[in-house]
């Protein structure tokens, strides 16, 4: 039952993508999430297309890795849709039956809906897949950094994020370790009603909590060891840097964001309206 | 009658994705009623994957080609999985981190609550195994398993394991991280629990020495595949068969092979240390008047990893 949980679902590939500056791709997600936001046109959502499938294309991932991450929120898509479809009562009615009624405008804003939620969240996980988890907490304490001036403890925070991380596949591992010998034993995790189902998880939690903590304490002790804290300020092994390749991808998003808030704002002021150069009288 | 028949068994891990590993590569194994088996093997030969083919933690992959029976059930067969986990006692390596109950009582009697066993019987039972792993009833039944000692935690989950009474008994590394005192009470206690109550022990290690002298036949695992399969005397004595697949021997056979160097011929298949010692003893005997004669002579002890163990 737990073999299905997937963290960090980072996809190991030699690519240009993969070595870009944590800090430029944390970045450029998030720009790309806030300009997602701005795209109201099918010609918009067509260019985030494009650039999600250029970048999967450069990063050398498979396009089913992306998908597997859309998976996961299929089930919300499908409610926000079914809810969009039904109750966006204006425009040119379509098809009533009763009290459903579907009309124009609710059809396209679901298309819309789905499109950016779908965009949204494969863009997204191209940050997960690209980079790992340990980059990740480096690049967040980096960007993170000014905020030690207004004393927030911004170094132990993205210490404790990094032990966070580097054991969330151990606890796994040991999860899977417990589950197996509890089940050697005759535990059953997937029969019985939901509080049989609760009660059976007992003795794989307690074990579980009990390593952890007797675990915590060893690596406390380690670091203790290893005199951490004894100085004011710790140098890194791996320094992050800006390299060419950054500044491309910097130019390249950059160059997206700009085209989407154009489209959206400067060429109905100049009657252009793309949508309807595509599609004509389909919409 | 077999314990234990395995065909075809193949395993990856990570199958279809850029991580995938082989893990089990065709395996073909029986093992009979009533033996006791070692299975050595590198970290990441694919031991643990087998053993936990055998109570079907781990189904085959290939459900058409491969086909694991243990005691004539199927272990693909879910109706008798079940059964199949109560005759294969299975004690993972540090099995004390898998203690969870608030007593010693109850944690042992997880297993056989979990069989539908009748209240009399699972005490009877608990009261069973904690005798067999010599843990005193009146002094640990009431007990955390928390607040005792790592080797008595052990006895504990091994004894939760054996209330089970299960018929074959899988042991992955028992006396890891025990000190010498706590490993050789463990071994005496898995050849007393093959003798009382499982009657096959497949046991997972990797100290030759312990092998060599508990195991009556010995299976070496390399990259998913078996490399060796005999009696120790005939695995651990064929030392170009070890040498090639880069198997550690026992340290009496290390022994043999350094005094051979040195010119003291002894036979080949001794492997354990009463063995050399019996042999040793009666070269002395034979050669009596020539060591009375001379001094010995002075051999340097060459400053290697190996000679450092012995």
């Amino acid at each position: 039952m737990f073999k299905d949980v997937t963290f960090g679902q980072y996809y190991p590939a030699d690519s240009i993508v993969h070595k870009l500056d944590a800090r430029v791709k944390l970045l450029l997600t998030l720009l790309y999430v806030v300009g997602i936001f701005f795209v109201k046109s099918y010609f918009g959502f067509m260019l985030t297309a494009v650039l999600l499938v250029a970048i999967v294309l450069v990063a050398k991932l498979p396009m089913a890795s992306v998908l597997k991450s859309v998976r996961g929120i299929l089930l919300l898509v499908l409610i926000t849709a079914l809810i969009n479809l039904f109750m966006i009562k204006d425009g040119e009615v379509l098809v009533q039956w009763k009290i459903f009624v579907i009309t124009k405008t609710g059809v396209h804003t679901t298309i819309k809906m789905v499109l950016r939620l779908v965009l949204l969240i494969s863009g997204a996980s191209l940050l997960a897949l690209t980079t790992t988890p340990v980059e990740l907490a480096d690049g967040l304490e980096s960007l993170m950094s000014p905020l030690a001036l207004v004393k927030i403890p911004v170094r132990d925070i993205a210490m404790i994020m990094s032990i966070a991380l580097r054991f969330i596949p151990t606890l796994f591992e040991e999860t899977n370790k417990i589950v197996a010998a509890q089940k050697a034993r005759g535990a059953s995790f997937d029969s019985g009603s939901i509080f049989a189902r609760v009660k059976a998880l007992i003795p794989v939690l307690i074990p579980l909590f009990v390593n952890s903590f007797r675990r915590a304490d060893e690596l406390a002790f380690a670091m203790d060891a290893r005199c951490y804290n004894a100085t004011d300020k710790r140098t890194k092994m791996k320094k992050a840097t800006f390299k060419f390749s950054d500044f491309v991808a910097c130019l390249t998003v950059l160059s997206f964001f700009t085209l989407i808030l154009l489209e959206r704002y400067y060429f109905p002021k100049i009657g252009i309206n793309i949508d309807y150069m595509i599609f004509g009288g389909l919409l | 009658m077999q314990a234990v028949q395995i065909k075809n068994l193949s395993y990856s891990y990570s199958k279809k994705t850029p991580n995938e590993k082989l893990a089990l590569d065709n395996i073909d194994l029986t093992i009979e009623e009533g033996s006791f088996v070692a299975i050595i093997g590198e970290t990441g030969s694919g031991k643990s994957t087998l053993l936990q083919h055998l109570n079907g933690l781990i189904k085959p992959q290939d459900k058409k080609r491969s086909c694991v029976v243990i005691n004539g059930m199927s272990a693909t067969d879910k109706k008798s999985l079940r059964r199949l986990r109560f005759e294969v006692g299975m004690v993972f390596q540090y099995p004390e981190y898998q203690l969870f109950a608030d007593t010693v009582e109850k944690d042992i009697a997880f297993g056989p609550k979990n069989m539908k066993l009748d209240p009399d019987e699972v005490s009877q039972r608990v009261k069973r195994a904690m005798s067999v792993v010599g843990l005193d009833y009146d002094e640990f039944a009431q007990r955390s398993p928390f607040d005792l000692s790592g080797g008595e935690k052990r006895r504990v989950a091994i004894a939760g394991v054996i209330a089970m009474q299960p018929k074959i008994l899988v042991l992955d590394e028992p006396v890891a991280g025990l000190d010498p005192t706590g490993r050789s009470e463990l071994l005496s206690l898995v050849k007393k629990l093959q003798k009382e109550i499982s009657p096959t022990v497949i046991l997972v290690s990797h100290n030759m020495d312990d092998v060599a002298a508990l195991a009556d036949r010995v299976i070496a695992l390399k990259d998913g595949k078996i490399v060796a399969d005999g009696t120790p005397k005939q695995v651990f004595s064929d030392r170009r068969l070890t040498k090639a697949i880069g198997l550690d021997v026992p340290t009496a056979a290390r022994i043999c092979d350094m005094l051979a160097e040195r010119g003291v011929s002894l036979p080949r298949d001794i492997i354990t240390m009463d063995e050399l010692k019996s042999a040793l003893l009666a070269l002395l005997s034979k050669d009596a008047p020539l060591n009375a004669d001379q001094p010995l002579p002075n051999i340097p002890i060459p400053n290697d990893g190996g000679a450092a163990d012995v």
